[in-house]
């Protein structure tokens, strides 16, 4: 074994490349012997190469402290992580059947509500929902997709189950990272590359224009999509440039649209030419300074009374964010049998509510052992991991867990999976996650593989950038891996291609069973 | 094209060729100085005020330091983020404006701003101007050079292309009249002839500013005047730093951006540029030095902020909505 996995410890949790102590898995292997025949330094070396390359191209996100915001490049993991083949399949078919409960969800929470009539989730949940819009209760929005672009947060358990971390269905980021880790490890591993038959990523910018363009307001053959970024002082500018780079479209800020007539236009320099979808990467808060927060400066005022009107439409939809709510997502998996009668083939992370009395007198006995979640903070805040925490600290969760019991969520401490990551000279393992990007147009797709995030500090389980995360990139193979470790599910088949608009009907005639 | 993406690309375009003015200044005074034998203060101070004058940043030096110096002077138009048309800053400038402009800009040119930028920022560029900073001055200019050629090479030559080029010749032309100017504020020391020995060594550090030496000696075999270092360097027609030279290619640019048919005009830049180049076409050095040379280097600085303000206007006006 070489030396750069010679003082590896597994340690007690599930380890992506290692089945035992010196036992490779077999799909890492011709990883391992690739490492093995590297010379002293050349790891370095490439590591260095691949750093100066990401400065050069400016892919860095911006850390404020102080007056003055410093770039950054996000830590990059060389050893790339490995999905065989029939993992991949089992995870695509999961995310597919959750997103198309989620858009079923949401569609049916702006109408009918049946699911709240119907006593699967309570009423009080989905209207304390921050991010719940009942100023659009009974639109339509086109195809009736919601969510147009998804990320999904995977971890692996002590068993190596694909389990479901949490939703991300409003500004998901990070899939520029995605395409630029692939372009960093094809030029510094190209050999490794030759040995696997890694499945190629770089049609995501065409799929996404193709939902985008999908999803226009009118049936037009060549609608205008631009993207909408808070700007350059935005810490995921770089991405928002990227895809328009890459889609060839237009990046618009706030202040290069406006609203005549309720239809929206960018300010050319050829005068005022019409927009018909916007990949928005603004929060729906900041988005309309007429209807949402009044103070904000990124917004484009009037651009909500045109998206009523149809005029224009938003990816992702207003008000999606009732769907990736923490308390929300404790009812995916009810929803999931609900809508389309199946049973999730990617499960939740145990859960608790501290809305639910049994639940929050459980919780709140045992929050040294728990990890607690504010229902509405994303990145990383608002979190308590029990067992790592201060007695303060815990006191300070249990205070505002009893004066906002709808607030939170709890969680027994998830033991993600490791991965070896590049330490200093030598792998050791670190704990990681695995954000897939699922797309929902004409069809749902999923970019192979995803957003690997690290936690590059040794021993922490938090994975986001702005708590000290890293990435790697992740590779899809066309070799099926250990069979034992697909979940007992599989026998729920369904159909990839299927979108929003058929599951619609099936839901539909659903209904009438009921 | 979106008119906020018009105007960064303008001044991205104006903030590389400010850069690298800046940077050919230095270079020729520094050489320039080399060459004079007495080096006591007064006279390093008579030597490098003129840079500041040129530069046009007199005032903002003195708050930052007292005494002008060969050092002093480097450190501010080079290094001082304070500085607005200090070089670092206008790197920064027009990596910012390049930044929002991504997908209009090719990556190649991209990279090799930000390479330029991150060579500033860093260690690397400091420790080079400490070596030597007639080769620092050099190869930052070959840096801003590659960033030309790395356009045309790599860049649709469309609309955005169009709008580079405005920047590129209004600020190239109003740097050439900047640059011929500083004669004006040189003073000959005592005893020295027009046309006198340090007389001719000012005028050919003149066109060396300009990388225009060689080029002017092609035209004017063996002879270095005021006269024809002035015409060359405002009405040379095909010489690219030449102020008429700026001037058509700045017509150029503003018709194809319009489609308005040559020779006549759709909107006010055009016509202040057409009138700038009507002028420039139709004009002699002898009328020029009649009237003044440094009054008529004023009034085309005058003209060409007047140009910019128009194109602005026409173009990017949305902004201030």
């Amino acid at each position: 074994m070489n030396r750069l996995f010679k003082e590896y410890e597994i340690g007690d949790f599930f380890d992506e490349m290692f089945a035992a102590p010196g036992v490779v898995r077999p799909h890492y292997q011709r990883l391992a012997r690739r490492f093995s025949e590297m010379a002293d330094g050349e790891f370095d070396r490439k590591r260095l190469l691949a750093e100066k390359s990401y400065l050069n191209q400016g892919i860095t996100f911006t850390v404020y402290s102080g007056d003055e915001g410093t770039e950054r490049i996000f830590p990059f993991d060389l050893i790339p992580r490995i999905i065989p083949a029939n993992e991949w399949e089992h995870i695509e078919r999961g995310l597919i059947q959750r997103l198309t409960a989620l858009n079923l969800f949401l569609h049916d929470v702006y109408h009918g509500q049946r699911i709240i009539k119907e006593k699967i989730i309570p009423e009080e949940i989905v209207r304390s929902a921050k991010h719940f819009r009942p100023e659009f209760m009974g639109f339509d929005v086109p195809k009736n997709i919601y969510i147009h672009i998804c990320g999904t947060d995977l971890i692996r358990d002590r068993n190596g189950v694909y389990t479901v971390l949490e939703d991300n269905g409003r500004c998901p980021s990070g899939v520029s990272y995605v395409l630029e880790n692939r372009q960093a490890m094809k030029r510094v591993f190209p050999k490794l590359f030759a040995r696997y038959q890694v499945r190629p990523v770089d049609r995501y910018a065409q799929d996404l224009l193709g939902v985008l363009r999908y999803v226009a307001p009118h049936e037009d053959p060549e609608p205008t999509v631009v993207v909408l970024t808070p700007g350059i002082y935005n810490s995921a500018y770089f991405e928002h440039s990227f895809l328009a780079r890459s889609m060839g479209i237009e990046i618009v800020t706030g202040s290069d649209l406006v609203v005549k007539d309720s239809r929206v236009f960018m300010k050319t320099t050829k005068g005022l030419r019409q927009v018909d979808v916007i990949y928005r990467r603004i929060d729906d808060d900041f988005i309309d300074p007429t209807v949402f927060r009044k103070d904000s400066v990124l917004g484009v005022p009037g651009i909500i009374e045109a998206y009523r009107r149809g005029n224009v439409n938003l990816a992702n939809a207003i008000g999606t964010g009732v769907a990736d709510d923490k308390v929300t997502y404790y009812y995916v998996p009810k929803m999931i049998k609900f809508y389309l009668g199946e049973e999730p083939i990617l499960p939740n992370v145990e859960t608790y509510l501290t809305s639910d009395e049994t639940d929050r007198k459980f919780i709140l006995e045992n929050l040294d052992k728990l990890v607690v979640k504010a229902a509405n903070e994303s990145g990383g805040y608002g979190m308590l991991i029990g067992p790592c925490s201060t007695k303060e600290e815990i006191e300070k969760f249990r205070a505002a867990i009893l004066a906002d019991p709808r607030g939170y969520i709890a969680q027994p401490v998830v033991l993600l999976s490791r991965s070896p990551s590049y330490c200093e000279g030598t792998a050791e393992a670190r704990h990681i996650d695995l954000r897939p990007y699922i797309l929902c147009g004409e069809k749902t797709s999923i970019i192979p593989g995803g957003l690997t995030r690290v936690a590059l500090r040794k021993g922490s389980l938090v994975v986001n950038s702005s708590q000290g995360g890293g990435s790697k990139d992740t590779w899809v193979i066309d070799e099926n891996g250990e069979p034992e470790l697909a979940s007992p599910s599989q026998s729920q088949s369904q159909s990839q291609s299927q979108g929003p608009a058929q599951a619609q009907r099936q839901s539909q005639s659903q209904s009438q069973v009921h | 094209m979106l008119a906020r993406v018009a105007d960064s690309c303008f001044w991205l375009s104006r903030y590389i060729e400010r850069a690298e003015t800046n940077a050919r200044i230095l270079d020729v005074n520094m050489q320039l100085m080399l060459d004079f034998e007495d080096q006591n203060p007064n006279m390093l101070h008579q030597h490098w005020q003129p840079v500041l004058a040129t530069l046009e940043d007199q005032e903002l030096f003195s708050k930052h330091h007292e005494k002008i110096t060969p050092d002093s002077v480097m450190e501010f138009v080079t290094f001082e983020k304070k500085n607005p048309n200090a070089i670092i800053s206008c790197i920064a400038g027009a990596r910012e404006n390049a930044r929002t402009v991504r997908e209009q800009i090719s990556s190649e040119m991209w990279e090799q701003l930000n390479r330029t930028f991150l060579y500033l920022r860093d260690g690397m560029a400091r420790a080079d101007f400490q070596d030597s900073p007639i080769d620092f001055y050099r190869g930052l200019v070959d840096k801003l050079h590659a960033f030309q050629g790395t356009s045309d090479a790599t860049m649709i030559h469309g609309e955005g292309w169009d709008f580079l080029q405005l920047g590129k010749y209004v600020e190239r032309a109003d740097s050439t009249s900047r640059v011929l100017d500083i004669k004006y504020h040189i003073l000959l020391p005592s005893g020295e002839q027009v046309g006198g020995h340090v007389d001719i060594t000012q005028w050919m550090a003149v066109l060396r500013s300009c990388s225009a030496l060689e080029a002017y000696l092609k035209t004017n075999v063996g002879e270095v005047s005021s006269w024809q270092v002035a015409e060359f360097l405002i009405l040379h027609g095909e010489f690219p730093r030449s102020i008429r030279f700026c001037a058509n290619q700045l017509n150029n640019a503003l018709h194809s951006i319009s489609g308005c048919e040559a020779g006549y005009f759709s909107n006010e830049a055009e016509r202040l540029c057409g009138m700038l180049r009507s002028n420039l076409n139709y004009t002699t050095i002898g009328a020029i030095f009649e009237a003044g040379l440094h009054q008529f280097l004023d009034q085309t600085q005058v003209h060409l902020n007047d140009i910019a303000m128009a194109i602005t206007e026409t173009y990017c006006n949305w902004m201030d909505e």
